[in-house]
Order: C-alpha cells, then structure tokens, then sequence
C-alpha cells in the first residue's frame, strides 16, 4: 500500500536527518576543540571525550551510578504522579476546593526545588531517600498544576452535552473530563521528568551523595586532571535526558496522537 | 420613610461581605497552613521546622533592620539578594539575547532546524548542575562562571521555542507580505517576529524558571555570596532558621518574577488571547 | 493589461495542473475565471500575481513578463482570518504595505480613511481583526488592497467562506469598487452566479490538465442589481452555457 512505502520513506528519511544532525555536531565539537582555544588539558578534544564516553559505558562501576541515578529518579516521579495525577482531579472537579487551593499552588510552583538540596542532606542524609524525597517533591508540582488546570479546564460545551445526554458526575468525569486532560496530565509528567533528572543529578552532586552519576562528576573532577571523564560524564547524563525525553515523546503521540492533527498546517 | 440609606448600608455591606470572602478563599487555606506550621512547630519542637514566627523574626533580623536611608533594608539585601538577583538577571537576559536571534535565524531554514535539531535536544538535556565542575574548571568561581552557567543553561527552552515559533509562522501571513512586495527585513520584523512571540514568551517563561534553578545550585558550590551561598552556609553550621529564611526569600523572590513576566507578558500578548478567543494565557 | 501566453504548470512531472492557457485582459475590465475543482484556478491567479513560477508559458503585465510579484498589483485571498495580521489593528493592516510604497505619513492616512469609507467600515479602525465579523474581515482585506491603489486586482474565491447574505453585499461592493476606482479586476470562484453577476467576461476552465475551454462575454449592462439583473433572461442564458461547459464530461 502506498501509505506504508510513504510511511517506510518518512522513517528513513527521519533517520538519515537525525544521523546527519548528530554528525554535524560532533564535526563541529571536534573542530572547536582542535581549535584549542582553551588548552586541551581543561577542553580535551570531542574524540577524546567520545572515546571515555564508550569506555564508562562498559565499566560495570559506572553503570552502576547511572542506574543508581535512574532508580533515585523513577521511584520519585513515579511517587510524584500517584499522589499528584489523583489529587490533581479532586482538586479540578471540586470548584470550592480549586478555588481555595489554586492560589497556593500558583505560589508554591516557582520555588525552585534545589533550595531545598541543603535542607534535605540535614534531613535525610546523603543517600537515596534524600533524592527521592526531593525529586518526589520537586516532581509534583508540575504533575499536579497539570492536572487541575486540564481537568478544570475541560471544554464546557462538552460537558453540558453529556449532561443533556443524561451522564452523571462521576460519568461525566470517566468519559470527558479525563480523557480531555489525559494529554495535560502527560505533558505535565514530561515536564516533570526532566526537571527531576535535574534535581537528581543536582543532589548527588552537591550532596557528595554516595552514588549517582552527580557523584561520578563530582568524584573526577576533584581529583584533577581527568576533564575528559568529567565531560563525558555529563555527556553521558545528557544522553538519559535525550533518551527518556524522547520515550516520553513517543509516548505521548502514540496516546494521544490526535492532539496533533488539525494543526496548523505543516 | 427614606429607603435609599437601608439600600445603601445593605449594598455596602454585601459589597465588604464579598471582598472579605474573595480574600478569604485566595489566601484562607494559605493563612491556615501557616498558622498549622506555627503550631505543630512549638509543639514538636523539632529544630528542622522552626515556627513561623522564628523565621519571620529572623528575616527581619537579616534584611530588614538597615538605616531610614537605606529603606531600612539590612546587609543581608546587599551582600547575598542583590548579587543573586544581578547574575540571575544578567544570565537569562543574554540567553535571551542570544537566544532569540539565533533561533529566529535558524527556525527560517527548514534545513537548518532539521540538522541542528538533535544536537539542541542533546545540549538542552544535560542537566545543568552535571556541568557545574566543567564551568568552575574553565571559568573559575566569581560571577563570570555563575552568570555563564545560567546562561547556557537557561538558553534551550528560549532557543528550541523561538525556532518552533518561527517555523510555525502560518505560510498565508508570508504569502500576503510577498503579494504586497514587502522588503525582507519588513517581513521578518512585522510578520515573523510576532507571530512567533507567543511561543518565543512561553519559551523565555521556561528559561526564567531554570534560569532560578541554575542560580541557586551554581551558589551552593563554592561560592561567597548569594542567597544560595546563605541556605548552603546555614547548613553547615546548621543554623536552620537561617536556611528557612534563604528558602522563604527564594520563594517569595520566584513568585515576584514569575508576576512580574506575566504582566509583561499580559500586555504583549493581548492580542493573542483576544484571537484565539480565550481569556487565560496558557 | 495582462497577456497569458500558453501557461502550463507541473506541480511534480506526473501531476499537470494547467496547460495551454491563454487569454488577455484589457485594463479596466472585470474577468472571472470559472471551473471545476482541482482545474488549478488558484495555482493559475498565483502564476499571474507572481507568488507562483510557471513550468511554462509567458505572462505579461503591462506589456512587462512577470518574475516575482510586479508593481500594481494586489491580492485579496479567501482566508482573511489567516491574511490578516492578528496582532494588528485594521488601521495598522491596511497601513502595512503602504509603509513600503515611500509615501508621507499623512498620505498614508488619507488613504486608509478612504479606502475603510470605501468599503463602508469608516471608524472601525482601531479595531483589531478578530473583533470584527468574517464578512467586515474581508472588507478589510479588500480596503487594504484597495489602499494600496493598484492597477490590477486578484481575487481568490474571496467570498467562499461568507454566509449568502454577507456574500451578496461584497458582491455588491466589489462592482461598486471597480466602477470608482477603475481598477481591472481579475476574480476567481466556483460560484457561477456570481461570475456572470460580477463579470464583463468569464473564462471557463476545463478539468485538469486545464485548458482554456471558452471565454463567454456577459454583455448585461451596467449597474447591477442583486434581484433584477439576476431575472433577466441574458443572466439565466449565459448561466445556462457556462454551467453547461463546466458539466461536461469530457474535456472534448
């Protein structure tokens, strides 16, 4: 069928583009490093960071920071978005509670959680519950603004149709307030979860946290000379990013790919 | 047998009724958590969560126990508020200022955004704090380093969304520009530039929150002075009033700009809002 | 005024939208370009404003073959939402391409005032587009054309997204704008009414690939009337013949 050659071409002219952009940056990098603007001990050539990059990616040890990271942040977000996705309804649906809650929300959602870093290292120490109290914390608030704002906000006309059709409350929450914030409370949670990764990666690094990618950092970078593994291990932190920004992503247009459609046009 | 005085008393009573409710919805539930903290504080009596009362002395104390002369404003505003405010300030604005028109002159080209696209995603997911070492090696650790950090940090979102903005300027609005022979530098600034305000605002909004964020973990690091450097300081000699107050002022300091931007972006903005026939900014 | 010569259009190798097509406008004459769908109507006003380079063929305007958009000449598109800058006043809309055009201020203004007087939408001006209803939009969209005080007006279907009563009012402005400004207006609808209501010619188009497949002069006089001129027996003939070009079969 004509719409599977079309879609086949879209993904390899989708890969051939992606490859092309990310060799046109490590092109650049190199080229700027070479340069040596900023002596190589300080700014190591792109090469050379790309070679301890594949490096760290087999050594069992740093493998082990990275998922210690990860651990830190899933089990946070994923606290963030039991307690916030549901609380976020109740508080949606309910006009006296949204009224009373949205102006504390709207005050609490600009404080920036790694002021919280120092408090949470006297509270809680330096290990995992540290990050995954702050990551929890910090995590929330985008999920839960989300949420209310998206079920609060649901298209009135929609929901006097499905009243005039006789739907009940907590049908007419099943069947059109929540699908129609489902695409908020998601974007919410992508918004969340890079937020958390910055979080996380802060913590540890700041806290000399006892495990994590942040720790890795800090580690080499205090022990002189090692600017390649430091940048890598950024590079490296920088590519979770990308990866669980795009699964996210992909996520999300599969679920709710018709948010997409109608748009302006391409 | 005048009613009009009864009307008049009863009106002004309704209209004192609903400002007090008004008043007392928006900050009801804030007001009663505060004063909760204040009691279960002075009953636990754990120095983790000092009462709010403590804290507000305490921040008196610190900022606002300065001469007549200097608004009473203490030391505390000048050696930690102020210079975190100036390097916030000076690193997001020239994210700004780099942001924006590069991302204007990128987003024209359909080509270039494509290529450039995966090395944007790549830079922009790098946490901030994981380069906070690379930047104190190369730039050492006075303001330079700092406002540097929150610059390239907070430059993504400004960068990512102008180029999203520009590229989805609506082909009809260029097409009338061509059918009416306008110049090309009319084009760009009368026709481009604001259709892509909208996303170029949401963006600068994002970049303010990071911007915050990068401010306070690059003054937890080795730094003299700032409100982070004042949290980080009271944690190590564990002076937890003093941590709660720094936390307090960031609050307080991260609403005032988000209010701030919003009125800004009220203004700009209007017509947008009015065309897409809403009344709340997204 | 406008000479086509042979226009032939490919969107891709295999796709021709238009060939073949030639015909002439005289300056000051009203010519509609009538046809069925896809018969490249648009991609044929785009060719002759210049937006759009044909594959092949010669346009002259003013005697001038046409690279780019030429001097003299402007649009009024169908989507006036979209043609119209939101964040703009009408004021500002219309002032827009005359900042351009090296005249004074004050020359500016009397030309915006004139042409909203013109179009009945005098002290709407500082209105913003999206205050206004579709059919006072593309009153707008026109006055901004009219402002610009071409020789040569195009027209894009510009009244297929107004309801039948605002359509019969623009209808009504149109001719009235080309008597007092004696412009040449070139307009392109699928609505045979109006072509034959509006026009001193209509060219009919085949299916693609287009040719020219008559070209019928309307001959009716002069002023029109929305109820009269519309019972006339020429209107229902000349009605009659184009719609039954347009339905035919084949292509000949």
């Amino acid at each position: 069928m004509a719409d599977a050659d079309r879609k086949g071409a879209d993904l390899a002219a989708t890969t051939a583009r992606v490859v092309a952009g990310v060799l046109i940056f490590f092109l650049a990098a190199e080229l700027v490093t070479r340069l040596e603007i900023v002596p190589p001990i300080y700014l190591p050539r792109a090469s050379t960071v790309l070679y301890r990059m594949f490096e760290l990616l087999q050594d069992p040890s740093f493998l082990r920071q990275v998922l210690a990271t990860l651990q830190a942040w899933a089990v946070g977000l994923s606290l963030a978005i039991v307690v916030s996705a549901p609380l976020g309804v109740l508080i949606g649906t309910s006009e006296p509670t949204y009224k009373m809650v949205s102006p504390i929300i709207e005050f609490m959602r600009p404080i920036p959680s790694v002021a919280l870093i120092p408090l949470g290292i006297l509270l809680w120490g330096q290990g995992f519950s540290m990050k995954v109290i702050l990551v929890a914390y910090a995590t929330t608030w985008p999920i839960l603004f989300n949420t209310v704002y998206g079920v609060h906000d649901v298209d009135p006309i929609a929901i006097q149709t499905a009243r005039c059709f006789g739907l009940r409350p907590a049908a007419v929450l099943r069947s059109i307030s929540l699908p129609s914030a489902a695409p908020f409370v998601f974007t919410g949670i992508r918004i969340s979860a890079s937020i958390g990764l910055i979080v996380v990666v802060g913590a540890e690094l700041l806290a000399s946290a006892d495990s994590g990618i942040g720790s890795y950092i800090l580690f080499v970078s205090s022990n002189g000379g090692q600017m390649d593994s430091v940048l890598a291990g950024a590079a490296i932190a920088g590519l979770v990013g990308v990866a669980i920004n795009t699964i996210l992503a992909l996520i999300d247009h599969r679920l709710f790919g018709w948010r997409y459609l109608g748009s302006a046009p391409a | 047998m005048n009613p009009a005085p009864t009307t008049r008393t009863r009106q002004a009573t309704g209209y004192a009724l609903a400002t007090a409710k008004s008043f007392a919805t928006r900050f009801g539930l804030g007001i009663a958590l505060v004063v909760l903290w204040q009691f279960a504080a002075m009953r636990a009596g754990s120095i983790f969560f000092p009462p709010p009362s403590e804290i507000l002395h305490r921040a008196a104390e610190l900022w606002l126990s300065g001469p007549p002369r200097r608004l009473f404003l203490g030391d505390g505003v000048f050696q930690d508020l102020l210079p975190s405010i100036a390097r916030l300030l000076g690193g997001w604005l020239l994210a700004v200022l780099v942001g924006v028109p590069l991302g204007v002159l990128i987003g024209r080209s359909r080509m270039a955004s494509d290529l450039l696209d995966p090395s944007l995603q790549f830079l922009r997911a790098v946490p901030g704090p994981a380069l906070i070492p690379v930047f104190i090696i190369l730039l050492g650790t006075e303001s330079t380093m700092r406002v540097s950090l929150i610059a390239f940090g907070s430059v993504w979102p400004i960068l990512l969304n102008t180029i999203d903005g520009t590229r989805a300027v609506d082909p009809l609005q260029l097409e009338t520009a061509r059918a009416f022979r306008l110049p090309r530098h009319a084009r760009l600034w009368r026709i481009v530039l604001p259709a892509a305000m909208p996303k170029i605002f949401a963006g600068m909004r994002v970049s303010l929150a990071l911007a915050v964020i990068l401010m306070v973990v690059s003054e937890l690091v080795a730094s003299t002075n700032g409100i982070g450097y004042r949290i980080q300081n009271a944690q190590i000699m564990f002076l937890l009033t003093d941590m709660w107050c720094g936390i307090v002022l960031l609050a307080l300091l991260g609403c005032a700009l988000n209010w701030l931007f919003i009125q800004v972006e009220h203004r700009a903005l209007a017509w947008h809002r009015g065309a897409r026939g809403r009344g709340a900014v997204s | 005024m406008l000479t086509v010569e042979d226009l032939h259009h490919a969107y891709t190798p295999g796709q021709v939208v238009t060939s073949n097509i030639s015909f002439e406008v005289k300056a000051g004459e009203f010519v509609s370009i009538v046809g069925p769908s896809g018969c490249g109507k648009t991609t044929l006003l785009k060719a002759l404003s210049g937006l759009l380079d044909p594959t092949g063929g010669t346009i002259k305007f003013q005697g001038v073959p046409v690279r780019g958009v030429p001097d003299g000449l402007a649009m009024v598109f169908q989507e006036y939402g979209r043609s119209l800058l939101p964040w703009k006043t009408v004021n500002g809309n219309i002032d827009l391409p005359l900042r351009y055009q090296k005249l004074r201020a004050d020359e500016r203004r009397r030309r915006i005032d004139d042409s909203l007087q013109a179009v009945s939408l005098s002290g709407l001006g500082e209105r913003y587009p999206w205050q206004l209803s579709g059919g006072m939009q593309q009153r707008v969209a026109i006055a901004r054309a009219l402002a610009y005080q071409p020789k040569l007006l195009l027209m894009d279907e510009p009244f297929a997204s107004v309801d039948a009563q605002t359509r019969a009012d623009l209808e009504d402005l149109v001719a009235q704008v080309r008597d007092r400004f004696d412009i040449t207006i070139v307009l392109v609808t699928h609505d045979i009414d109006e072509s034959v209501y509006l026009s001193d010619r209509v060219i009919v188009l085949s299916r693609p690939p287009s040719t020219v497949l008559a070209q019928v002069d309307i001959g009716l006089s002069r002023p029109r009337d929305q109820i009269k001129t519309k019972a006339m027996p020429q209107f229902v003939e000349k009605r009659s013949i184009i719609a039954g070009l347009i339905r035919r079969p084949t292509t000949a």
